[in-house]
């Protein structure tokens, strides 16, 4: 339904760009497990059994509205939630778990094995620091270097994300640079303690369109050239078309479908990833967009039934009765009793 | 941090606290040169020549009722306040921000009860719980220190909490504990540096209330000692011959005023620097933002 020409599929969501950053195999174990992980923020459940694992090289591609569950899924693998978040299942860091460890030792692991990089840069970088500051800092905590040689590692890592002076701009404030070259610095930060898996929330969304696909790229490559995972937060089908491997698609807090890019815009299964692709604009389509029915859900206390139902065309009974499991099928997994037919 | 103290580029300040800088390093230098500069030791007494008026030959200040040199005493006394005051100053804002840091970085019941302990403490007029603390703990200048800093910590606490309490929540905070940054390293290195205005004007402003409560505890004899030149106890000695000798109580007077109006001057400059409200402050900063633009764009073309 969507390769133009019918023969290439290299970009299914039709816009011709190529995808940096794609490695085929993924050997080995996972680099992170996130198995039936849970969130709730007192009465408000942000993220109910969620699962899935990333592997070393691989892009996974997380998308979902605004109170899907992203960001709270993100800093609950991280522990950066707020103590009055009640979070339940396990996260695993290379086979250890992540889920109630100690401070000292989620804190080794923030920046030094997990990077982490903030939707707007703007407000992400401490305003009365320099760059260079800020950046050899993060290499402090994670062990002592002296400020010469921090900052030549900065300034490196700079020049890899293509920033041209990167000596002057180490010596910069945050309101000194352009939105662009902020976001650059904060990405460094998160890279710079040379984390093997980097969660990356919706870094581009603060940006210009045209600026946000080279700082997309700059990432993706330096997170490619290193071999570390990436889970990419974004409400932004196009982004995951460009550059994941795989995708969540998130609704209410639960994973709705998970799948290999290439099936999930082929060949959705959940009504909600279908009804999403509907909803986006695609090069050469003259149609009009089918929006979605109704608003985002915010679910309180359990979820007893599939969140989606209210705004699903293909609602039964059986719908409300509880949440539809996860049924696997090929590449694909999805939560739904109804799904779309397998068009593959 | 240097980019606080770099006064480069912002707006001069107006006259009046032009004036009140110099008038504070004036009395600095005469503080720190006493003893080249004081015509007399300040306790030399000279019977002789009791109560002149100034412009006596050798007093240009006039003697007080034991025949010393007013000027002499005055300049001592410079000593002693701004010293005091600054020791104070600096001592009250370290207890005060760390507290305040502490207690909202953590929040909480630590929050709770701190914040609390505040509200008693803030409950006590500020001299009088000055008078009590001297008066528990004996006169001399250590004791004054200590008191002057139990009685005025809560000053900087509270409205250092109330700002951390806001940059806590900023990003930028979060984004240094998801790359490892410990507690005190989130707030030693971010949020200290991003206060400092705030610490600046409270400290100004400290300086004159330490000023005048030191005076005030030597006016009422509980200060440092009789024989110790102090503005404050010769404004009180002299009030005993304002009738006759005005110039004994005058010009101590004089010079309490002087340095608590020109702190409370500086004071309130350093807030108008920082409030982006401020008329200059607004005016500076599209200057920047112009010249920010401009360097971007011949900078980066593509971005």
């Amino acid at each position: 339904m969507l390769a133009l020409d019918g023969t290439q599929r290299s970009d299914p969501a039709g816009t011709e760009t190529q995808r940096p950053g794609l490695t085929p195999q993924h050997a080995g174990a996972p680099l992170i497990e996130v198995s039936d992980l849970s969130v709730r923020f007192g009465a408000v459940t942000a993220v109910s059994s969620v699962s899935f694992s990333v592997a070393k090289g691989e892009v996974f591609g997380v998308v979902g509205e605004s109170g899907a569950g992203k960001s709270a899924t993100a800093r609950a693998i991280i522990g950066l939630l707020p103590p009055t978040a009640k979070i339940a299942g396990s996260v695993r860091y290379k086979g250890e778990e992540l889920v109630g460890a100690s401070k000292a030792r989620l804190r080794q692991a923030r920046g030094a094995q997990i990077g982490y990089v903030f939707q707007d840069a703007l407000t992400a970088l401490d305003p009365v620091r320099t760059i260079g500051a800020q950046l050899v800092e993060v290499l402090n905590v994670h062990g002592h270097v002296s400020r010469r040689d921090g900052l030549e590692r900065a300034a490196d890592l700079l020049a890899e994300l293509k920033i041209n002076d990167p000596v002057r701009t180490l010596k910069a404030y945050p309101h000194q640079l352009s939105g662009g070259m902020r976001q650059r610095a904060v990405i460094a930060a998160a890279l710079i303690a040379n984390p093997e898996l980097i969660i990356a929330d919706e870094v581009t969304s603060a940006l210009d369109v045209t600026v946000q696909r080279k700082v997309l790229d700059l990432l993706l490559g330096v997170c490619a050239a290193r071999g570390a995972g990436v889970i990419l937060i974004t409400h932004d089908l196009g982004v995951v078309a460009q550059t994941s491997d795989r995708v969540a698609v998130l609704y209410g807090g639960i994973v709705a479908e998970e799948a290999d890019v290439f099936s999930l815009f082929d060949n959705p299964r959940h009504p909600y990833s279908g009804a999403l692709l509907n909803s986006m604009p695609r090069l050469g389509d003259q149609g009009v967009f089918e929006p979605i029915p109704g608003s985002a859900i915010q679910v309180f206390g359990d979820l007893r039934a599939c969140p989606f139902a209210d705004r699903c065309a293909r609602v039964a009974d059986d719908c409300r009765a509880g949440v539809p499991a996860p049924f696997k099928e090929g590449g694909t997994t999805y939560r739904c009793l109804h799904p779309l037919e397998d068009t593959a | 941090m240097k980019g606080l103290l770099d006064l480069r580029g912002r707006q001069l300040p107006n006259p009046i606290v032009a004036l009140a800088i110099a008038v504070m390093v004036g009395f600095a230098l005469v503080a720190i040169l006493a003893p080249l500069i004081s015509p007399h030791p300040p306790n030399a007494q000279s019977l002789m020549l009791r109560l002149r008026p100034p412009g006596t030959e050798g007093y240009l200040l006039g003697t007080d009722q034991l025949g010393r040199d007013v000027l002499s005493r005055m300049i001592y006394g410079a000593r002693i306040s701004l010293s005091i005051g600054v020791i104070v100053m600096v001592l009250t804002a370290m207890v005060g921000v760390a507290i305040g840091l502490v207690s909202a970085y953590f929040g909480g019941w630590l929050d709770t009860i701190i914040m609390r302990i505040v509200d008693i403490w803030l409950a006590f007029p500020f001299l009088v719980l000055a008078i009590a603390l001297v008066a528990v703990l004996g006169q001399g200048p250590d004791k004054i220190v200590l008191a002057l800093v139990l009685s005025s910590w809560p000053g900087f606490a509270r409205p250092v909490r109330g700002e951390v309490l806001q940059l806590r929540e900023r990003e930028y905070t979060l984004s240094a504990r998801a790359l490892g940054v410990s507690p005190f390293g989130i707030m030693f290195k971010h949020l200290l540096p991003n206060i400092m205005p705030t610490i600046l004007v409270l400290s100004a402003i400290d300086l004159g209330y330490n000023i005048l409560a030191l005076a005030s505890l030597s006016f009422l004899g509980l200060g440092m000692g009789a024989e110790t030149a102090t503005w404050g106890g010769m404004l009180s000695s002299g009030r005993n011959y304002v009738a006759t000798s005005w110039w004994l109580a005058a010009f101590p007077g004089v010079a309490i005023f002087l340095v608590v109006m020109s702190s409370n001057l500086i004071g309130d400059w350093i807030r108008d620097i920082y409030d982006p409200r401020s008329p200059f402050r607004a005016a500076r900063n599209q200057a920047a933002g112009e010249a920010r633009a401009a360097r971007d764009a011949a900078a980066e073309p593509n971005v």
